[in-house]
């Protein structure tokens, strides 16, 4: 394999952006005909790469050569020229049109007078839908097509070129088995026509089954490459963490109170199906699962955002109905949501008036806000949960993510509620940072809140929860004590094998 | 799958059921409470329906394409009035004297052509400044509107060709000219929209902009283009309707933007872009002149013909949010 020429070569990339040296030295070959894993953390910079790949970012340092000629990419029309071709996890389709013009947007064949050559627009989208084996055709309207098969639609865009490399980001975190092995195929078709895969994936099983080589990064540092076959689960993590995988389960216990949040065979649609758990005082329960498996749909739907289509929510042992945030705080629930960014936080706003925004209602003097008021809760939950501002005055766009986190905890702390709910609480935090909200959480527990903790991260929910609710494709598999989970049996349960019930 | 196809075909066939309906309701209503003894579906009443919808009618085609685009346009009303301006005035100006008649021609050309750069002017800012083209035409409006004024004050601007209005007033196989040219206008920016690569970038920049300049569609000269078509349009207006009249006051077309956006929604061409369709447009051109010609033969007078129009307007979007819901599921936000 190393005489082959690689269709695809880094050599040295050096990207940095204010602060932070997002891309330091990575090289990288793909050979002509390979799958080649690039793996790391969230952050690790595989993103960044990506980016620089295809010309979103120019690199400071080091090349990229395609077929053994250095080339600057300048755009992503300009990597697909040169035979780069990406398909990415976020879909990029105008769904009022059809499969075919999606597929050929911004490239539709044309005939004299800039007139569509419908006949061979369709023709050519036959064909290629041919190969990827789905069942919709080339005149079906885009949004009338499930997630599952607009991604079908995203990854055909990829075969209207004469691609020398196309890289796959995160392609199968939509899909079905069923339509995974079709995408495996054509991966595998595209092999032996000589292409090469770069295959971006967290799905450890994916990346055994499909690629030849992996490589890692960490840190926006180039770890090595491995052949595939070489190596296992455990040594791919630790190049990717430089540890082992910290599996230590959550340890001490506190004192249980009454059940505070009780769910009762609580469905919504097809997003989840008859749902049932309770989350004492005291406790902090752990869901974990597959991006999809409705865990956060259900967070909304505690919190009123959407509407349960059956089941019963108890407060306190007293069923309650939740119609809008407005009900769900008013009865101390509080959804520290996923999208710090842009569900939690006004960005524009400074870290008072973030803190205060669901009660400025009732902090009023006379007519007016009471300021006053304002700054001592900001300055009490400011001590409390150690946020790090140079003043209530600085716009929270401007603080980390660890503190812009505590400052929406500290939000709904301030409202003093039964039940707190966070989802996904340490996306995009750096490592000290998450050690910290881990122990707040914790905290909280035992002061006496009840709380509960989504997330897609194993390390996680081990870490923190007292009991885990496995789920997978909206039901609950399996819930689990922290002492009997293993990272065994929750993988299995949140992948739907449910062999060992009983474990 | 099947409601969903169910609802769309409700949505796309929603406007001619509707002027089913007023047609009937006029027809029934009319023999009770018409001020004139003549039947509501005349074929002649007809005839001049479809002629005084034609000013609305041109432009609401054009409005279509920069709605689907994603964008909106507000000046076309100040267009409209600059360019039937430029129409009668250049008529007398006196280095066409020897042309004769065929300062017709020069003159339609003039006015189209002040079109073309108003609305060139609008799309270069929108593309260059990336202001919001609400914004953009706001200003131009009110810019335009001020220069139909300082050309001439408050005066009328007023010229008479026999010949000119013997042509816009003839009846070709039956119809009028004016009706000939919304026709026309329809036809031709239909095929532009479903049949040109230029109308289908229009339509994936309108209904999903990052995804069209990931596909290295160039969004802005598409956008300039479609401004430059409305303004065409606007003057094309114009030009139908005062080379029958002869005469402009500077506030003429004043509303007119919002007469064709009523026009263009009630066909169902979304506000935030990527969808509508250029027959239901006219589709709702007609519902709106029934409408106002319906009323009035009932004996109302223009302010309810307004109420009524504003009412049935928010009704009409109402109902297709309610088609657009995805049930229960969906996220309250």
């Amino acid at each position: 394999m190393t005489d082959e020429t690689p269709v695809l070569r880094l050599e040295g990339i050096v990207k940095t952006f204010p602060g932070v040296r997002a891309l330091d030295g990575v090289s990288l070959s793909i050979l002509p005909g390979e799958v080649h894993a690039l793996m790391g953390e969230n952050g690790a910079g595989k993103s960044t790469l990506m980016k620089v790949l295809g010309g979103i970012h120019q690199p400071d340092e080091g090349q990229i050569i395609v077929e053994e000629k250095p080339v600057v990419m300048s755009g992503p029309l300009d990597a697909k020229a040169k035979g780069i071709v990406f398909i990415h996890q976020e879909l990029s389709l105008a769904d009022e049109l059809s499969v075919a013009e999606n597929i050929y947007l911004g490239e539709l064949p044309r005939k004299r007078f800039g007139l569509v050559d419908w006949a061979e627009l369709e023709a050519k989208t036959k064909a290629i839908l041919e190969k990827l084996k789905v069942s919709f055709n080339a005149k079906t309207r885009v949004g009338d097509l499930s997630i599952a098969n607009q991604q079908m639609v995203e990854i055909a865009r990829a075969l209207t070129v004469d691609a020398k490399a196309v890289i796959f980001d995160e392609p199968t975190a939509s899909l079905t088995d069923a339509e995974k092995v079709v995408l495996f195929e054509v991966i595998s078709d595209l092999q032996e026509q000589g292409v090469g895969i770069a295959y971006i994936s967290h799905r450890m099983e994916e990346i055994f089954k499909i690629t030849d080589r992996i490589s890692v990064l960490r840190d926006g540092q180039y770890q090595g490459t491995v052949n595939t076959a070489e190596t296992d689960e455990e040594g791919v993590t630790q190049m990717m963490i430089g540890r082992k995988l910290d599996l230590s389960r959550n340890e001490s216990h506190h004192e249980l109170g009454d059940v505070a949040l009780e769910v009762r065979g609580l469905s919504c649609g097809d997003l989840f199906q008859d749902v049932s758990f309770e989350v004492r005082r005291g406790e902090v329960v752990g869901f974990y699962g597959l991006v999809g498996a409705g865990r956060t749909e259900i967070a909304e739907t505690l919190f009123g955002l959407r509407d349960p289509t059956a089941g019963t929510i108890l407060m306190d042992g007293e069923e309650v109905r939740i119609h809008s945030p407005y009900d769900a705080i008013e009865r101390g629930i509080s959804l520290v949501p996923e999208d710090r960014k842009g569900q939690g936080l006004v960005l524009g706003m400074n870290c008072r008036d973030n803190m205060t925004l669901p009660q400025v209602d009732d902090l009023k003097a006379g007519p007016f806000v009471a300021e006053g008021a304002e700054i001592a809760i900001f300055d009490q939950y400011r001590d409390k949960l150690d946020i790090r501002t140079p003043g209530w005055k600085q716009l929270v766009g401007n603080l980390s993510g660890g503190n812009q986190q505590k400052i929406v905890i500290g939000k709904w702390l301030s409202m003093h509620p039964n039940v707190l709910i966070v989802d996904e609480p340490t996306r995009g935090i750096d490592v000290g940072s998450k050690a910290e909200i881990h122990n707040l959480l914790r905290e909280l527990a035992a002061q006496g809140y009840a709380v509960i903790v989504i997330s897609s991260e194993m390390p996680e929910v081990l870490h923190v929860a007292d009991r885990i609710v496995a789920m997978y494709s909206g039901r609950i598999m399996r819930t689990f004590t922290s002492e009997e989970v293993t990272e065994e049996n929750l993988i299995a349960a949140i992948s739907g094998l449910e062999t060992e019930k009983v474990a | 799958m099947q409601a969903g196809k169910l609802s769309k075909y409700l949505k796309d066939g929603a406007i001619w059921g509707f002027i089913v309906f007023e047609l009937i309701f006029f027809s029934v209503a009319g023999e009770f409470f018409s001020v004139s003894d003549k039947a509501f579906m005349d074929g002649d009443n007809m005839l001049l329906l479809l002629k005084q919808s034609a000013p609305i009618g041109i432009i609401a085609m054009g409005m279509t394409i920069v709605m689907v685009n994603g964008n909106i346009d507000l000046s076309v009303g100040a267009i409209y009035a600059i360019c039937a301006v430029v129409l009668l005035d250049s008529m007398t100006w006196a280095i066409f004297e020897g042309l004769g008649n065929w300062v017709i021609p020069v003159a339609w050309c003039l006015a189209l052509l002040t079109g073309v750069v108003l609305g060139a002017i609008n799309g270069l800012i929108v593309w260059k400044t990336g202001v919001d083209a609400f914004i953009v035409t706001l200003g131009s409006m009110l810019g335009f509107r001020g220069l139909v004024f300082m050309y001439n004050g408050e005066q009328p601007t007023s010229h008479l060709n026999w010949t000119l209005v013997d042509f816009a007033e003839a009846q070709i196989l039956g119809l009028h000219t004016a009706t000939w040219f919304l026709l026309i206008v329809t036809a031709a920016i239909w095929f532009l929209m479903n049949r040109t690569v230029h109308g289908r970038n229009a339509y994936a920049i309108g209904n999903n902009r990052e995804a069209a300049v990931n596909a290295g569609i160039r969004v802005g000269p598409h956008m300039m283009i479609n401004f430059m078509i409305i303004g065409f349009l606007a003057a094309l207006s114009a030009v139908v309707f005062y080379s029958e009249s002869g005469s402009v006051n500077p506030n003429d077309g004043q509303l007119y933007e919002l007469w064709v956006i009523t026009a263009v929604v009630l066909g169902g061409t979304k506000l935030t872009g990527g969808a509508g369709s250029i027959i239901s447009t006219f589709g709702g051109v007609i519902a709106i002149q029934l409408l106002r010609k319906g009323l009035s033969h009932i004996g109302a007078d223009t302010s309810t013909v307004n109420l009524v129009i504003g009412l049935i307007l928010i009704a009409v979007l109402f109902l297709d949010r309610q088609l657009n819901v995805k049930g229960k599921e969906e996220l309250k936000v």
